[in-house]
């Protein structure tokens, strides 16, 4: 009964807040208007029929969001300093291809936007028959490290939410 | 307008700072883009501005107008979360559009390995076996 009224919960209530915040104002008109619209965007949602995601531990989600800040600041001021100060570039960058376990496509999704964002990494290709995904590295100095740290920081904790 | 506005002068430095560390930043990525040799390093420097470039300039625009307004300024949240969500978007699209144009010509930016997209996996298992032992050890 929940679920054909309010199809997904958690969208419906960030879409309130965004109404909100880009309204800069809690009054109750906006309030209302802005519970029906997300309300509305809610089944606009269902009518497209995405499976709804599974999450779970969602309090993970901060410890994930504070991870990637932190690795977000270091991989900026690699960069920067490389493209700054260093002339022979192009001999440490490099392609890299690691297996996931991930196999949750949103969970896919997160991690493809996580190592994208971040200026040391791209996400180039995943392959789901194989679950390899190739990962284009700005500085690669050591392979491993590289997969480990995908692996035990990122992986890790999508697992846990999305799987 | 703005020369209307009072705002401490410590503030006001601050927000210069914020902004011009954010500014900063962006033109570094910029440079990066300009000036990077192949299409696949070039991705990594716009994010830079797309990261915490924009991220201290709207520190700096949170803090100006909290101060100035006299109230909590946070829509710019709004921005944060909007552009870090669509940039990595649109250069993965980008991204496996070079891959795609680099395959389809037998591309030299390409290791040979990564040259078929079947192929890819093979020359690489022993890089992941060697990760995976030094997993179980830990």
């Amino acid at each position: 009964m929940t679920r054909r009224l309010l199809p997904y919960p958690l969208l419906v209530l960030l879409l309130w807040g965004m109404w909100l915040l880009l309204q800069q104002s809690v009054r109750p008109g906006q309030l209302l208007l802005g519970l029906v619209v997300a309300f509305l965007a809610g089944h606009a949602m269902a009518a497209l029929r995405v499976p709804r995601p599974k999450l779970r531990r969602l309090w993970k989600t901060l410890e994930l969001f504070w991870l990637v800040t932190v690795d977000i600041l270091h991989s900026n001021v690699a960069v920067a300093t490389l493209i700054l100060f260093r002339r022979h570039r192009a001999e440490t960058s490099a392609f890299l291809l690691m297996p996931l376990k991930l196999r949750d496509r949103n969970g896919l999704a997160v991690l493809a936007c996580i190592l994208t964002a971040a200026p040391g990494t791209a996400w180039l290709e995943y392959n789901p028959t194989t679950g390899m995904v190739l990962v284009h590295v700005f500085d690669l100095v050591d392979e491993k490290q590289w997969i480990e740290r995908i692996r035990h920081r990122y992986e890790r904790l999508l697992l846990e939410i999305f799987q | 307008m703005i020369s209307d506005v009072d705002i401490p002068v410590a503030v006001a430095v601050l927000v210069a700072a914020c902004v011009l560390f954010g500014a900063f930043l962006t033109m570094v990525g910029c440079l990066g883009l300009a000036r990077l040799r192949s299409f696949y390093l070039r991705i990594h420097a716009p994010t830079l501005g797309t990261s915490f470039g924009v991220l201290f300039i709207l520190a700096g625009s949170v803090l100006f107008f909290t101060v100035s307004g006299g109230r909590i300024a946070v829509h710019e949240v709004l921005i944060m979360v909007f552009v870090s969500m669509t940039t990595p978007v649109t250069l993965m699209l980008l991204a496996r559009a070079a891959l795609y144009r680099d395959r389809a010509a037998r591309s030299e930016e390409l290791p040979l390995w990564a040259r078929n997209p079947s192929q890819a996996g093979a020359a690489v298992v022993d890089v992941v076996s060697a990760a995976s032992e030094t997993e179980s050890r830990s």
